[in-house]
């Protein structure tokens, strides 16, 4: 077993010594160039984010045609900008997520993390942003312009709705951080992550909104997902802000819910982590 | 693997009812393996479950906000849906580890493939064998069942032949856009993605009745790819609904011609695929 006092130790020590966010915005960057070196994947992502989209948008106006042009408050138009402006954030946010930690954590290079001089969560938290600002710039981008191109879609008509939504996409991005970042962290009790993240995907997906909005449901339901679970912070929020679902009171209400499960969840990663750093065992050979 | 000396007189008597010894002997081994992590094997057979079980409880909510769905009612478009839900569970179960081959293939694993004297699609699909994708397949049974006991159909020996028809050939089509899927890793290994397009789109696509969708994208789909036999043209033929677009009733038991014909385009691409492959020489 890995002594957790020496990690510890170690970071206590070396923060000392460091400009945390100096390296905060260098770990940024490369995070950055790491996922724009990938870009056949980037390409054949949007393709298919794209094909989705039309599919789940064709079903919704469809929809929304049965129920006389609008259906649960949103107008053709803006379920057509739901559905893309969602189809660019699948990736944004990373909702479907990686298993880098979990994999790390099977098998041992996990160590590595712990002897940095930053804490895990803050160095993965790092590339995670460089990551979104890559995929900000072409899996939300693209699949955006194709849906506006093919569809009837709706632009926003309050300016303060553009500064509110990018707000809203960058509290989504660090929300989902943190989910991910628990779901890969069950590994230090599991081992074998794979089945988690099975779960983590399918929950996030429906009931951050992708599958349908939110609004479809209940309302008592709605409230208690916004209220309490993170999933519609992932999309179900800035989509509603983008497509003026909610405009006014109502969509800087539900942002400052989403920030405060940005900062719920990443705290409770960190304290998942230390409390991993206990139980970890790295294998011998 | 513990039977590793048989497994190489296995391959080596080929043949007759051995044929398929050794793909057997490797899937066995396979299914130990998976079933050792017990816990991780069961959230992942119960996370599919309710992965495929979202698609099919998307129906419902729409529904729930709308009685109508592109001319049908919720009973005649949920029928689809669950046709088209099992035959992609049962196409995946057999062949969809072939998702996995990219990595073979960039690795240099797959070179060990190609020199054993054993079929490279058959060995591909048997040693990477996922049987935790069979909690899909039981689920895709019972969703069928139910929705075919909601449906407005009369229940008489064709029709039933027409739904086991449909469910064999379907599960045929949709293995063969997977492996067909699969295939472009040999050319394009960032690709899993694109072919996600076809594959998982194609089964969105079914899930639907096809009169939702925009006239181009329709006919792409539809006719281009052929995914309107995977569950629309059976289930008109089973509920006699004339075709909107007036083909005769009958065309619902054109799935399995359908099928045949998308398997063996998949057979000619996976025979290119394969001969264009270059080792990555590592």
């Amino acid at each position: 077993m890995l002594p957790s006092t020496t990690a510890s130790a170690a970071r206590r020590y070396a923060d000392r010594s460091q400009l945390p966010l100096q390296t905060f915005i260098v770990l940024a960057k490369a995070g950055f160039r790491r996922y724009s070196t990938y870009r056949q994947a980037a390409v054949a992502g949007i393709f298919t984010n794209s094909v989705f989209g039309f599919l789940r948008c064709y079903v919704l106006l469809a929809v929304a045609a049965g129920g006389g042009g609008s259906v649960a408050g949103y107008a053709g138009p803006q379920l057509v900008s739901y559905v893309w402006v969602g189809q660019g954030l699948i990736a944004t946010v990373g909702l479907w997520g990686d298993t880098e930690l979990a994999t790390r954590i099977r098998t041992g290079a996990v160590v590595s993390d712990l002897l940095r001089p930053m804490h895990p969560v803050a160095t993965y938290l790092a590339t995670d942003l460089g990551r979104a600002g890559f995929a900000l710039l072409t899996r939300f981008v693209v699949p955006v312009i194709v849906g506006a191109l093919a569809f009837d879609f709706y632009v926003p008509r309050h300016a303060v709705t553009y500064p509110l939504g990018l707000i809203s996409i960058a509290l989504a991005v660090v929300v989902c951080f943190g989910c991910r970042y628990i779901v890969n962290a069950a590994s230090y009790w599991l081992l074998d992550g794979r089945g988690a993240l099975i779960l983590w995907t399918a929950t996030s997906s429906v009931l951050g909104g992708l599958y349908f909005p939110l609004r479809f449901l209940p309302a008592p339901i709605q409230t208690l997902l916004w209220v309490a679970t993170p999933f519609p912070s992932l999309l179900q929020t800035p989509l509603d802000v983008i497509a003026e679902r909610s405009t006014g009171a109502d969509a800087i209400g539900l942002v400052a819910l989403q920030a405060a499960w940005a900062v719920g969840t990443v705290a409770l990663a960190a304290l998942v982590q230390r409390r991993g750093e206990r139980k970890l065992v790295v294998q011998g050979g | 693997m513990a039977d590793s000396a048989d497994f190489v007189v296995a391959c080596r008597v080929g043949g007759g009812g051995e044929r398929f010894r050794p793909y057997r002997m490797v899937m066995k081994a396979q299914l130990r393996a998976q079933l050792s992590y017990r816990a991780s094997f069961s959230i992942e057979v119960v996370g599919g479950m309710i992965m495929t079980g979202l698609d099919l409880a998307t129906v419902l909510v729409v529904f729930n906000v709308t009685s109508v769905l592109g001319g049908f009612s919720f009973r005649d478009a949920f029928l689809m849906s669950a046709v088209a839900n099992l035959s992609f569970a049962a196409g995946d179960q057999l062949v969809g580890s072939i998702d996995d081959m990219r990595v073979q293939i960039r690795t240099g694993q797959l070179d060990a493939l190609l020199v054993r004297p054993l079929g490279l699609l058959r060995q591909l699909v048997s040693t990477d064998f996922e049987l935790r994708r069979i909690g899909r397949v039981v689920q895709g049974i019972v969703v069928l069942a139910i929705a075919a006991g909601l449906a407005h159909v009369a229940w008489s020996p064709a029709t039933l032949a027409l739904v086991a028809l449909t469910v064999i050939a379907g599960t045929a089509f949709f293995a063969a856009f997977l492996v067909m899927a699969g295939t472009v890793s040999f050319w394009w290994i960032d690709s899993t993605e694109f072919g996600a397009g076809f594959t998982y789109g194609g089964r969105n696509f079914t899930l639907y009745p096809m009169t939702v969708y925009g006239q181009v994208f329709r006919y792409l789909f539809a006719y281009g790819l052929g995914f309107a036999f995977v569950a629309y043209y059976p289930v008109l033929t089973l509920l006699h609904r004339p075709d909107p677009l007036g083909l005769p009733t009958w065309i619902g038991w054109l799935t399995p011609l359908v099928s045949v014909g998308v398997c063996s385009v998949a057979a000619y691409v996976w025979r290119t695929g394969v001969r264009h492959y270059r080792s990555t020489g590592s």
